[in-house]
């Protein structure tokens, strides 16, 4: 079963922050959840049947005549939330400096 | 007014392309406060009304010619607003056309606007949308069903004579049952999703919510087919050829409708029974122990694949962006400003599944329990043409009834087989049952092998036949 630490890991994986409130009661409603799904438990399913190959599987284009460059660029570009030109602005992540 | 009818009223010079657009516009605008089916009604296109006025003039076979049509908000339509009724989406305009719609376009219909639904089509009765929710036009003290509630709620009140919507657990099914009209999942393949925002990529298919079985046929015959954008389209009749016999034998789980069923449902769908027997149709009692796990499989595989998609949505590139000390602030305040509680619910339930310590005891179960779910579908599918259920456990709910996300869930247990093992479903109004003296429509639910969508539509117009 979840516990709030679980749950608090998830969020921070999946980049989400979840305030004391709502963690307990994400926490209570994912018990819920995970009790109904573990049904699949008691599933008696064929040896091995977990790792065959899906049914579904990726299928990839072969690479062909590309559009001309640029004529999706501006409408693309209108979407960012900063551009500095046709480039996307963003934070700084890797600083020359020395960590203080 | 009916696909079928206005096609025809626009070739008798009984209406024009301008008068049929005005009237549908006029009554998607009188009604929409109290419904709240559309986000956004859209102006008149001039230049698109005229050349469909010159199509009807040149006497064009495209029934679809000038017909407006209203359109889930979570598919691109290039220049206007797609939000999938998030936050997060709220000020995105599509940068293109979906595939459905630039073939729609080139068809000659007309768009009247996007309709609301679940938050990325996550729910099943539109509460879940960042807008407010869609009432349902019998009653509006109840829900229109989800996540494509607000199509089905502009077709059911006559504010567009047909919609698009998308179906990944039931979300074209559901809500075309609790609100009276025909809804068609399709087969897995058969359209293309290029332009739909995914929600759960191995499930996902766009349907038509139409008023009529025929108009859901015409729809479907407009939008469907191979497209070099979606690589996992498929072509014509990799399936084999399906027979289309005059008796039909229509499958009928008896095991699956025991608990939970509202009384008035099974009663009415005991009466379809019949009807379809009177019709010469056989029934043949089948078993499909394996359906029994669906539900709790889909909420494995649904989440995980949701998580996936998701993470796209991270406010750099573009959607909601909220700016803060740091990148990792930037995604997090992003992120959750941007997706709503039932987004965020299933995006850590996806993450969790996934997870190194349970992806074995939950995903890959899960998976597993898919193959074997499609097997006994096949197995069952050598001894009938069709398999019939209700759409739904009941009538449409009133708002707030299910506040629990488990008894939410539930709502999809009739439909998700069919996303699970990719064959087409279609649901069509089969009665109504009476509450708080209001009718409320029921819907009955057919699922058929992979590509056998003819059948549906045989089966279906029998159904409006009798009902």
């Amino acid at each position: 079963m979840a516990t709030a630490e679980e749950v608090k890991k998830l969020a921070a994986l999946a980049r989400i922050k979840i305030s004391d409130e709502e963690l307990e009661t994400f926490t209570r409603e994912f018990d819920a959840i995970l009790a109904y799904v573990g049904q699949l438990e008691k599933l008696d399913l064929p040896q091995g049947a977990e790792h065959e190959k899906p049914a579904l599987h990726n299928v990839m284009r072969e690479d062909g005549e590309p559009h001309a460059t640029g004529i999706y660029t501006e409408k693309l570009v209108e979407q960012f939330p900063a551009r500095e030109g046709n480039a996307l602005s963003v934070k700084q992540i890797i600083t020359h400096d020395e960590p203080e | 007014m009916t696909i079928v009818e206005a096609a025809r009223a626009l070739r008798t010079r009984e209406l024009t392309v301008r008068g049929l657009w005005d009237a549908c516009a006029a009554a998607a605008h009188a009604r929409n406060p109290e419904l709240n089916a559309y986000l956004e009604i859209f102006p008149a296109d001039d230049s698109a009304i005229e050349s469909a006025q010159k199509r009807i003039d040149e006497n064009d076979p495209s029934l679809l010619v000038g017909i407006p049509l209203a359109v889930k908000d979570n598919i691109l339509i290039e220049g206007k607003v797609a939000s999938a009724a998030s936050k997060m989406l709220e000020n995105y305009r599509a940068t293109y056309d979906a595939t459905v719609i630039k073939k729609l376009k080139d068809a000659g219909a007309l768009f009247l606007g996007r309709t609301n639904m679940d938050e990325f089509a996550m729910g099943s009765s539109t509460e879940h949308s960042a807008f407010g929710p869609t009432k349902n036009p019998h009653d509006t003290s109840r829900v229109p069903g989800g996540s494509s509630g607000g199509s089905a709620a502009a077709v059911a009140a006559h504010l567009c004579i047909a919609a698009l919507g998308s179906d990944t657990g039931g979300s074209i099914r559901q809500p075309a049952a609790l609100c009276g009209i025909a809804g068609l999942k399709p087969t897995f393949g058969s359209i293309s999703r290029s332009g739909l925002i995914a929600m759960g990529s191995s499930l996902d298919q766009i349907g038509p919510l139409t008023k009529t079985v025929e108009d859901a046929h015409i729809l479907y015959e407009a939008i469907r087919g191979l497209d070099a954008l979606d690589s996992t389209t498929i072509p014509d009749g990799l399936y084999g050829a399906h027979e289309l016999p005059k008796r039909l034998r229509i499958g009928v789980p008896r095991h699956l409708l025991g608990e939970g069923v509202e009384a008035e449902v099974l009663a009415l769908f005991d009466t379809t029974l019949e009807k379809l027997e009177k019709e010469g149709h056989a029934l043949v009692d089948i078993e499909l122990p394996a359906s029994a796990y669906a539900l709790a499989a889909y909420y494995v595989i649904m989440p995980a694949e949701v998580s996936t998609n998701l993470a796209r949505l991270d406010g750099m590139r573009y959607g909601h962006a909220a700016r803060g000390d740091t990148l990792l602030d930037d995604y997090l305040l992003s992120r959750t400003e941007g997706f709503g509680p039932e987004t965020r619910r299933r995006i850590l339930l996806g993450t969790f599944v996934l997870s190194s310590g349970y992806i074995d005891a939950y995903y890959r179960k899960a998976q597993a329990m898919r193959s074997l779910l499609r097997a006994e579908y096949d197995k069952a599918f050598e001894k009938v043409d069709a398999i019939m259920t209700p759409t739904a456990f009941s009538v449409a709910f009133k708002f707030g009834e299910k506040s629990d996300p488990l008894s939410m869930y539930l709502e999809d247990i009739f439909t998700v087989t069919a996303n699970l093992t990719g064959m087409p479903a279609i649901s069509v109004p089969m009665g109504s049952v009476e509450r708080e003296g209001k009718k409320l429509p029921v819907g009955i639910h057919f699922t058929a092998p992979h590509q056998a969508e003819e059948l549906l539509f045989t089966i279906g117009e029998a159904v409006q036949r009798t009902s």
